[in-house]
This record gives structure tokens, sequence and C-alpha cells, in this order.
């Protein structure tokens, strides 16, 4: 038992090493500003187009669950039109860009880990080194700012139609005012969780990203492989966006409170 | 041209390469045989930098490879041309998109004129108009020669090419033979060709070296390996088995 953990401690902290040169050397990448357009706009595509639905669903719903949960204990006392402002500031900065960056990291993050993982099994990542391209050039670049780029959008389109499913839900279904509680949520949500929620939402992206592209140049071989590579790469890309998230919300806190 | 010195390389404890020793001038054609599972594919990966080795060095032009990493290997690769053993074909591509690879982002070089040089390749290879093609729809021996198209058609100043011709009927094998002759003798390639295709070692070889044990066994021209009077090189060409695997 105590050499296993002593194995998986320096097992996870290699990984997060090799993790962060993956991050330099694509930071280096990007530097030269040879970027292939049309490699990005079509990532683009892939995870800002075919994502819409999932996020779109994930968003109304939790809008809505989240209203009328927070609408029948402040029906309790006599709060209701605080609702839709309670809403509105957890979207913005949680769950918001957490349930985003939790399915874009289920859908993206595992396509990115597979499909990387068999161009390795298959040495289709040897044979671009040897037409002399760098791997991560044109393959995670691309990848990356993609989601750097996707991912902030797609935040912000859960947050809105989450608060508005929940502001429709609440006037229509529960009867809250729809004038003052709308009012509250503009009075009560301040511009600083709308930045918290995008700050989030670019660094899950970097992790969806990054913990995808290393899972799937570094899977192992064959079918079982690259099985493995697409669940780890949903897995740790998963557990570290919740992590984050929390470390995010204090220090961001502190720092917008210093501002 | 490349010069190899006590090369080892070993995955976990199974040692593949055991202190490898190897000259190749510039212009000669070398064909390196051995058993399957010898560590031939190994090898030829070190030569480009693919792998590291354990310990020894990988000599290009005079310059050691080994210590190189990926940023630097490039400009070394450009000199270089490989046919993986499988092909590796990009599969989300079209065969024309993986055969003008190398010309992506060349801006000195027009669409018209890279599809003009793809259609050129792929005729030499025997495989006129498939073009529009995916890989998945290609034979084996039809992806091996889109792989040979892919590794040649930037005019390298190296070719590795690992088994070009299994897989391939007589008639098709002879035409690979030829081809990778008539880029040597044209382009004055280095070229070195892995093989168990004792046919084509004849016909391509100027020297062959036979990798056996871990090592370098045996090297010299084609007349001097298959005339060659040592019970394991002989064994080989003639392509008899040890009458101890028999089983059965
Ligand atoms: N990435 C790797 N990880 C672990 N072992 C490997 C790896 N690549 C090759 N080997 C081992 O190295 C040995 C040599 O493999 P290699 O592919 O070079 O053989 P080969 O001579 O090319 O055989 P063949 O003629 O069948 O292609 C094999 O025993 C193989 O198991
Ligand atoms: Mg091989």
């Amino acid at each position: 038992m105590y050499f296993r953990g002593k194995a998986f401690i320096s097992d996870a902290l290699e990984g997060l090493g090799r993790i962060a040169l993956l991050a330099r050397d694509t930071f280096a990448s990007l530097m030269t500003l040879k970027v292939a357009w049309k490699d990005l706009v079509y990532q683009i595509y892939f995870v800002g187009i075919k994502s819409q639905s999932v996020v779109l669903i994930t968003g109304a719903f939790t809008g809505m669950v989240l209203g009328a949960q927070t609408y029948f204990q402040f029906h309790k006392v006599k709060m209701d039109t605080a609702t839709l402002a309670v809403v509105s500031v957890s979207m913005c900065s949680e769950l918001g860009p957490v349930l985003t960056g939790l399915m874009v990291a289920g859908r993206v993050g595992a396509a990115i880990a597979a499909e990387l993982g068999t161009m390795r099994v298959t040495e289709q990542i040897d044979a671009l080194r040897t037409l002399a391209t760098h791997p991560v050039d044109y393959l995670v670049v691309p990848r990356l700012l993609a989601l750097h780029i996707a991912l902030p959008i797609l935040t912000a389109e859960s947050i809105a139609i989450g608060i508005y499913a929940s502001h429709l839900v609440g006037t229509h279904l529960l009867g809250i005012d729809p004038v003052y509680s709308w009012h509250n949520m503009v009075a009560y949500t301040d511009g600083s969780d709308v930045v918290v929620g995008m700050v989030k939402a670019l660094a899950f992206g970097g992790i969806v990203g990054l913990v995808g592209c290393y899972k799937g140049m570094n899977c192992g071989e064959g079918a079982e492989g690259v099985g493995r590579a697409t669940t780890e790469a949903v897995v740790y890309s998963s557990i570290s966006i919740l992590i984050l998230n929390f470390f995010l919300t204090l220090s961001l806190g502190q720092l917008l409170e210093m501002l | 041209m490349i010069l190899v010195e006590n090369l080892k390389k070993s995955f976990g404890s199974h040692q593949v390469l055991d202190d490898v020793n190897f000259e190749i001038q510039a212009g000669e054609s070398v064909v390196i045989i051995g058993r399957s599972g010898g560590g031939k594919s190994v090898l030829l990966k070190h030569l480009i930098g693919l792998l590291k080795p354990d310990s020894g060095s990988v000599k290009v032009s005079g310059e050691n490879i080994v210590p190189m990493n990926e940023r630097e290997l490039l400009r070394i690769r450009h000199r270089f041309g490989m046919l993986f053993q499988g092909a590796a074909l990009f599969d989300s591509m079209t065969v024309a998109e993986n055969v003008g690879f190398a010309f992506r982002r060349d801006p000195s070089i027009s669409e018209k004129e890279i599809a003009q040089r793809v259609a050129e390749v792929l005729d030499m290879v025997d495989l006129p108009g498939v073009e529009n093609k995916k890989p998945s729809e290609l034979s084996g021996g039809m992806r091996k020669r889109v792989g040979l198209a892919r590794a040649i058609i930037y005019r390298p100043e190296i070719v590795l090419y690992d088994e070009p011709t299994t897989g391939l009927d007589p008639i098709v094998s002879d035409s690979i033979d030829q081809l990778i002759l008539r880029v040597r003798d044209r382009l004055n390639v280095t070229t070195v060709v892995v093989t168990h295709d004792m046919r084509s070692t004849r016909r391509v070889g100027q020297r062959i070296l036979m990798l056996h044990d871990q090592k370098i066994y045996a090297t010299g021209t084609p007349e001097e390996i298959f005339n060659s009077r040592d019970p394991i090189v002989k064994r080989f060409v003639e392509g008899v088995s040890d009458p101890k695997e028999l089983y059965f």
C-alpha cells in the first residue's frame, strides 16, 4: 500500500509536469503566430457550433430548476422577487462556467483524446513529425485556441438562457412579479460576476484542451489505450475544473474586491 | 551521411538494440535485413529522431541528432522522407491531401502546382486517379504506395523505407523496386530500405546490413551476403527455419 501510494504520487506529479511542458510548448508555438487558420476555424466549428444543443439544454434546465428551488425557499419568507437575482448571480459566476466546462469536457475533451490517441497508435503523429511538422503546432494549438474562444461564448449563452428560462418559469408558472423580479436581478448582479464567469470559462477551456491533447498524445497502445485515454481525459479535466473553480472563486473574489 | 555509433535501446527490460554501429554514405542504397521483431523498425526510427536511444549517437552530416529537441529536429527532418511499415496515412484526409501534405504551408507553390505534382507521383507509384479517395477505401498495398508517394514528393536527400514491398504482388513489388532505384539515381538520394523480401534486397541493395542478436551481425555487398558461409546469414537468406523450432 505504501509503495503503491508512492508510485501514484510520483506518477501524478510527472503527469502534471508533462502537462506543464505541453502548455509551455503550446505557448511558444502561439508566440510564433503561425496559426493554421483553416484548422482553427474547423475546430471552432466543432467545439462551438456542435456543442450548442448540449450547452443550451444544460443551461436552460439548470436555470429553471435553480429558480424553482430558490422560489420554494424564498416564498416562505416572502422574498419571491429576489429569486431571479439569486439565479443570475449563481449562473454568472458558478453554474454557467462550471456546467458548460463539464459538458464540453465530456463532449470535446473526449473527442480530442480519442482522435489524437488514434493518431498516436496508428503512427500518424510520428508521420507528422517525419514531415517536419511539430505535433503541437499542428494538433494542439488549433484545438486549444478554439476552446479558449468557444468556451466563453458557450458559457455566456448558457448563462443567458438559464436566466431567461428561470424568469419564464418564475413569472408564468410560479407567479412571481415580472417587473420587480427583473429589476432586482439587474440591481444585484454585479459586472464582476460576469467577469468572474468569463475568466473561469477561459481557464476551463485551457484545461479541457490541454488535458485532452496530453492524454491523446501520450495514450497507451491499441484500442484499449485509446479507450483509457478518452476516459481519463474526461475524468481528469472534470475534476480539475471543479477543483480549479473553488480556488478561482476564492482568489477572483479577493482580487476584484481589491480593485 | 549517416553515422550510427554504439546505439543502445531497450523498452523496459527488453533490450532491442545493443551496440549497433554502421555508416551510410551519401547516395548509397543500403538494405537492412533481419528477423521479424529484431528491431529493424526501431533502428530506422532512430535515424530520423522519432525514438531516442538509451546511449550512443546518430550523426547526420556530422551533426549528432540525439540531444536535439523536437523543434531542432524539424530542420533535420526536412532532409528526410520516411515510409512507415503500416503506411501511417492521415485517415481524416484524402489521398491528395496526404501526398501533398509537405507543401501544405509552403506559399511558394500554388494549389495547381501541388495538384499536378501529386498526380505525377501517384502515377509513379502506379495509382493514377485515386486523389479523392480516403485511405480507408484503399487496400493495404495501395496505402503503402500512397505512403511512398508522400515520402518522396518533396525530393528529400535521404529516404527511409520500412518494408516497401511487403504485401504487394510480385509485379507491383518489382515496379516499387524500380522506383526506389530511379529515385536514388535521378535525385542522388541516400536510400535505406528495411525488408524481408530477398528478391528486392538483391535488386535495390548496394550494401546489406544484417541485424541479428541486437547487433549488426554481418555487412557486405549482395554477392557477399548471398554467398555467405556463415550459418546464420545463410539460413536467413535461404529462408530455412531452425529445425528445433519445428514442433509439428
Ligand atoms: N514502442 C514500443 N514499446 C515497447 N516495445 C517495442 C516498441 N516498439 C518496438 N518494440 C519491441 O521492439 C522489438 C523490435 O520491434 P521492431 O518493430 O523494430 O521489429 P522489426 O524488426 O521491425 O520486425 P518486423 O519485421 O516484424 O517489422 C519488438 O520485440 C517489439 O516488441
Ligand atoms: Mg518492422
